[in-house]
């Protein structure tokens, strides 16, 4: 028997590739497109009073220039609500190019066409727009004040009101014996991925198929998007996402403008055209997330169990709001992590301001919410002089009380239930790991050095694999190659190697005889996409589904064949053999072509296989009333709602006692999302979470001044952590509490890494300084003026 | 982010690449290194019609090391002068500073001259040069000349050449060989411009071990690189136990750092302020750590 690959490290498939630069990113397709170059707004708020583009007319290579007004009727009208909810009662979402008027730095105006991105954007640049300013709304506060309106037709910049109880909270909080309330901020940021966005249309006008590449993380949602705004039928337009150097979230926003513009420029130009975003355009035109203004009323005990909490915060949402409400869903439902609370009561308004808008970043509100739970427990237990892993363990929900069901609804639409976890003994592994118990004395001891030491830890729960479906399809080739399809993409996350680990368990063959495709909508149109942590868990399962089908099939011919009982078969090194008896058997390659009736002997396989043929029935059709030809299966898998990973972080931290900078010692991670299908697999999905998380607690933020200009739109200026910034020593333990959600018992991975930074990094430094740290990011001046102001002891030689 | 067009000329001699200069009539860059020039291109902040690519212009990649100073001709990379031994034993500061500018593969193509010419306030070799008192060496069609430290950087990311002038050399004189230096910076990232940075030439008395006078030079807190004196506050004090009291306060006032979205105006005087004391007590012990 073949070694089972489910749960081995087993080497990414798709690296060799990717790591010897033989990727193919949308941008390397297309070198005799045309390409577009778009003029976007300089300002945050104004009204387009005129654009003039006589003075770009001459310039040399220059294709085509469209606004708004050229574009045909069904693209005049604003980009589809991608969500709705009945809380999200003033939706608005924008035009692919603007129609009068525009809400943010960056948005779309003018489409430019021209034989090179050169010559786009010098023609761009010769666009004279003029504009009549209008006061732009900038920062939450501002927001909600309401005396600026981002659109003037509305009474205020709500766009949403939602309020959810459980209990009731008022009530437990006014009945204990403690109360505290705080605000706790966390800035704005994004997902930034090295590949920026990118779309190639290829209109063949022949044959009147449009052939679509995107850089996304949802190529068949983009394929029914762009068909229904071009009046095309599905069937005649196709997407591929070919491989995406990253997403994080923001590409799961669809369509973009360009996703529209480009098809339809190459539908009506005849030729190939083709967007590639730059990087200043990616930070002014590409969606935000993670700004929050968040208010925590909590009522709890001597021994700091929390009886009650009322959590009201304020979401910034951008200009547009085109993905509903899924962020702040998920940071009223996550908040609650892996505690047992009944009396809660969340309230939120998602705010517009003349903003970038927001969509789903890597966690995806999580942040927010981790930030808000994790210190409250701290400022419990700092208030109640308990140590803070104390404070967390009475809360817990214990491993016997699973599903654990709060009574809340969840960004699917679905009950807010916990299927499994062990909330116990992540902590222990977690104390463990980062050595929390000695801790103390390590702090002592660096402090009698003039050292300021910190250590701070953080919880998560996270609701990953949500639905509705992802579907997978399996082929035996007549060569013996099994081909993998699943229609959503691939970020580089690994999906490749742990499809086809799952697939080569269940049908007995070598990893490197199955292939996977991904988000090639004409591998498989029915898909939804990669996010939420869902790849796995929904593709994972839809393939070892129609793996199973294929297996079933492959037994039923080769007991025929063989004319053996199919409980005396098994599956092994790419054979249906009889057990026991490795020498009787039969190849899968020689299934697979018996599984064909029509069987031309193309080859001496196919001419072996006929004389395995069963003998035809003369009355009976060669393929059956149930039966199909070929050796392939397909198979859906919906789950009735979301499985929940968890997880616990912990960070140790040096402050420079004259500069404020924090350098990190030691990061820990404890991660349980159930069964592991290749465990390198995930501990390099947290390590980039971590990487990642270090950026949004420390370095990364959207600076934008007053007037709505984002003032570090480069790499330069968005301090994106280097390898130097990330801690090189990250240790991982893994738990595996196996979901019961879905038949590989596994729970998504995907985002946890990043998930409880901001939170673990505050609570790091609060011990460090030892003053509260209520706002995230941040950067050493920050902390700098803290401390000044907080009159901390003072510096060992700075004199400040 | 693609450049606005323009003419590439590729000289091969300094005669010819000042040629070129003089007839761009002032519409010409050099291009060296590429490293500031070509984002400042691609974000269309700049717009010259020609540019005099001065990388393969022989004679100009050389460094001399002589009894009195370091010379460094136009197409020297940060690297190849970072690396060069004799460079570094004669003059430790300058491998103290260069690895303070960026990382490794920006050091590989922008060039020390190209630094120096660009003058951005926030650059590491203008304050070393200012440090030496060294200079550069110009040419241009008709005309060539020397041009001091002082006098080379005029304001933030301007220097005094005229755009028909080449920069072909940088001098860094040598330091005494009781002078010590030390360079001390906080960036954001490694490899950032410093959020406040300093170097730093200490005289020791090495037999007394004793302080005799003292000088710095600032790194992103003020317009133009500056030299101010520290001798009255250090003059005469022990090696191994500074009192940077005095020194740090007079620093502060000498600076003039701006907020910006990085670090507030107050933050980075505290902080040159505790680069410096740090960078003296490095040079005036013989730390080389920093
Ligand atoms: C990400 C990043 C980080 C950086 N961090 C730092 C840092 O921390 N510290 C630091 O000091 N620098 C830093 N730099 C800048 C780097 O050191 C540049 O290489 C240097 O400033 C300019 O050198 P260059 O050869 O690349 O010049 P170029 O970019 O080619 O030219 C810069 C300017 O100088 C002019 N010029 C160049 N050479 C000559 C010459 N011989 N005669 C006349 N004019 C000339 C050009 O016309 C142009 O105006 C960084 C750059 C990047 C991209």
């Amino acid at each position: 028997m073949t070694t089972r690959l489910f749960g081995q490290g087993v080497p990414r498939k798709e690296d060799r590739r990717l790591l010897t630069g033989a990727g193919r990113f949308v941008d390397d397709l297309s070198h005799d497109a045309w390409e577009v170059a778009i003029v976007r707004s300089p300002h945050a708020h104004a009204r387009i009073v005129d654009i003039d583009v006589t003075e770009a007319l001459d310039v040399p290579d220059l294709v085509a220039i469209h606004t708004w007004e050229d574009l045909p009727e069904r693209m005049q009208q604003p980009l589809p609500l991608l969500i709705p909810h009945p809380a999200l009662t003033a939706p608005r979402t924008q035009f692919v190019l603007a129609n009068g008027e525009v809400n943010h730095v960056g948005e779309a105006i003018v489409m430019v066409v021209a034989r090179t991105r050169y010559a786009a954007e010098d023609a761009a640049d010769r666009i004279r727009v003029d504009y009549e300013f209008l006061e732009p709304v900038v920062g939450i506060e501002r927001a909600a004040a309401g005396d600026r309106r981002v659109h003037d037709e509305l009474d205020d910049n709500v766009a949403a009101h939602l309020v959810q109880e459980i209990g009731d909270a008022r009530a437990a909080i006014d009945a204990a014996p403690h109360t505290m309330s705080f605000r706790l901020d966390v800035e704005r940021s994004a997902s930034t991925p090295l590949e920026t966005r990118g779309v190639y249309a290829r209109w063949d006008a022949d044959e009147g198929h449009l052939r679509l590449y995107s850089s996304t993380q949802a190529p068949t949602s983009v394929r029914a998007a762009v068909a229904t705004i071009l009046e095309m039928d599905f069937q005649d337009v196709e997407c591929i996402a070919p491989d995406v150097g990253g997403g994080f979230g923001v590409k799961i926003m669809h369509p973009w403008p360009e996703e529209v513009l480009v098809p339809w420029a190459a539908t009506v130009l005849g030729h190939d055209v083709k967007f590639t975003e730059d990087r200043r355009e990616h930070f002014i035109s590409a969606n935000h997330e993670r700004g929050q203004v968040q208010h925590l009323e909590v009522g709890f005990d001597d021994d700091g169990r929390i009886l009650g909490i009322d959590f009201t915060f304020l979401h910034d949402h951008g200009a547009y709001i085109p993905y509903g409400l899924i962020v702040p869903i998920i940071t009223s439902t996550q908040f609650l992590g892996p505690y047992r609370i009944s009396d809660y009561r969340v309230e939120f308004r998602s705010l517009y301001t003349n903003t970038v808008p927001v969509t789903p970043y890597r966690g995806a509100g999580r942040p927010q919410a981790v930030f808000a739970m994790e210190r409250l427990m701290d400022k419990v237990a700092a208030e109640l002089g308990k140590d803070r892993t104390q404070v967390r363990a009475i809360n817990l929900i214990q491993p016997d009380e699973f599903p654990w069901e709060f009574g809340l609804t969840f960004q699917d639409g679905r009950a807010y239930t916990y299927d499994s976890g062990d909330y116990p003994t992540s902590l222990d592994m977690l104390k463990d790991l980062v050595g929390w118990d000695d801790f103390a004395r390590r702090q002592a001891e660096a402090r009698d050095d003039g050292r300021l030491l910190g250590i701070g830890l953080a919880a998560y729960v996270e609701g990953t694999g949500v639905g509705p479906y992802e579907g997978g399809h399996v082929l035996v080739e007549p060569t013996g190659r099994v081909q993998v399809a699943t229609g959503l993409s691939s970020q580089g996350q690994g999906h490749e190697t742990v499809f086809a680990q799952i697939v080569a368990d269940v049908l007995g063959v070598d990893l490197d005889d199955v292939e996977v495709v991904v988000g090639d909508s004409s591998r498989m149109q029915y898909a939804v996409g990669t996010f939420a942590s869902r790849a796995a868990v929904m593709s994972g399962n839809a393939i070892a589904l129609a793996a199973n089908k294929v297996r079933e099939k492959a037994l039923r011919l080769a007991s025929e064949a063989l004319e053996v009982d199919p409980a005396d078969l098994e599956f092994a090194d790419g054979q249906v053999r009889v057990v026991g008896s490795p020498d009787t058997g039969l190849p899968l390659k020689m299934l697979a072509t018996l599984s064909n009736p029509l069987r031309y002997a193309f080859d001496e396989d196919a001419a072996a296989a006929t004389q395995f043929a069963a003998p035809a029935d003369p009355d009976r059709p060669p393929v059956g009333d149930d039966d199909e030809p070929g050796l392939e299966g397909t198979d859906f898998y919906s789950p009735v709602r979301s499985t929940f990973a968890s997880g616990m972080h912990a960070v140790v931290v040096e402050v420079d006692p004259d500069t404020s900078a924090v350098e990190i010692l030691d990061y820990a991670v404890v991660h349980d999302c159930g069964n592991l299908i290749n465990p390198t697999i995930v501990r390099g999905q947290v390590h980039g979470g971590v990487g990642q998380g270090v950026g949004g607690a420390l370095y990364e933020r959207m600076a934008y001044d007053e007037h709505g200009q984002l003032q570090n739109a480069s790499f330069m200026d968005f301090l994106m952590p280097y390898m130097t910034e990330v801690p090189d020593g990250i240790a991982i333990d893994h738990l595996e509490t196996p979901s019961p959600l879905n038949p590989l018992g596994i729970k998504g991975a995907g985002e946890a890494g990043v998930i409880p930074s901001a939170a673990v990094f505050a609570a790091a430094i609060e011990d460090a300084v030892g003053i509260p740290i209520d706002a995230m990011p941040i950067s050493p001046s920050q902390l700098h003026h803290l401390r000044l102001a907080a009159d901390a002891p003072a510096s060992t030689n700075g004199q400040p | 982010m693609k450049p606005p067009p323009f003419r590439h000329v590729a000289p091969r001699t300094v005669d010819e690449a000042v040629t070129a200069l003089a007839e761009a009539d002032g519409h010409g860059k050099v291009l060296a290194g590429g490293q500031s020039l070509v984002p400042l291109l691609n974000m269309r902040l700049a717009a010259p019609s020609v540019l005099v690519d001065v990388n393969g212009v022989t004679g100009l990649d050389g460094i001399e090391v002589t009894d009195d100073a370091v010379v460094v001709g136009a197409t020297v990379r940060h690297r190849d002068l970072e690396r060069h031994a004799a460079a570094d034993a004669a003059l430790p500061v300058l491998r103290q500073a260069l690895v303070h500018v960026a990382h490794p593969v920006i050091r590989n193509r922008g060039t020390v001259v190209g630094s120096l010419v660009h003058a951005d306030p926030a650059a590491e070799l203008p304050a070393v040069l200012v440090l030496l008192g060294g200079h550069v060496d110009v040419v241009s069609r008709d005309d060539r000349r020397s041009i001091d430290a002082e006098a080379l950087f005029v304001a933030p990311l301007e220097s005094s050449l005229r755009p028909d002038e080449l920069a072909v050399s940088a001098t860094f004189p040598r330091l005494a060989a009781t002078t010590a230096t030390a360079v001390r910076e906080l960036a954001r990232r490694h490899g950032d411009y410093a959020m406040a940075g300093v170097c730093v030439a200490v005289d020791r008395d090495d037999e007394r071990a004793t302080v005799t006078g003292a000088r710095a030079v600032f790194i992103g807190v003020t317009d133009t690189p500056t030299l101010v004196d520290l001798g009255e506050d250090l003059a005469g004090q022990g090696c191994h136990d500074l009192d940077t009291v005095a020194a740090v306060a007079r620093a502060r006032d000498a600076i003039d750092p701006t907020d910006d979205i990085h670090a507030t105006a107050d933050y980075r005087r505290h902080l040159a302020g505790v680069m410096l004391a740090r960078a003296l007590a490095d040079a005036a012990t013989g730390r080389e750590d920093a």
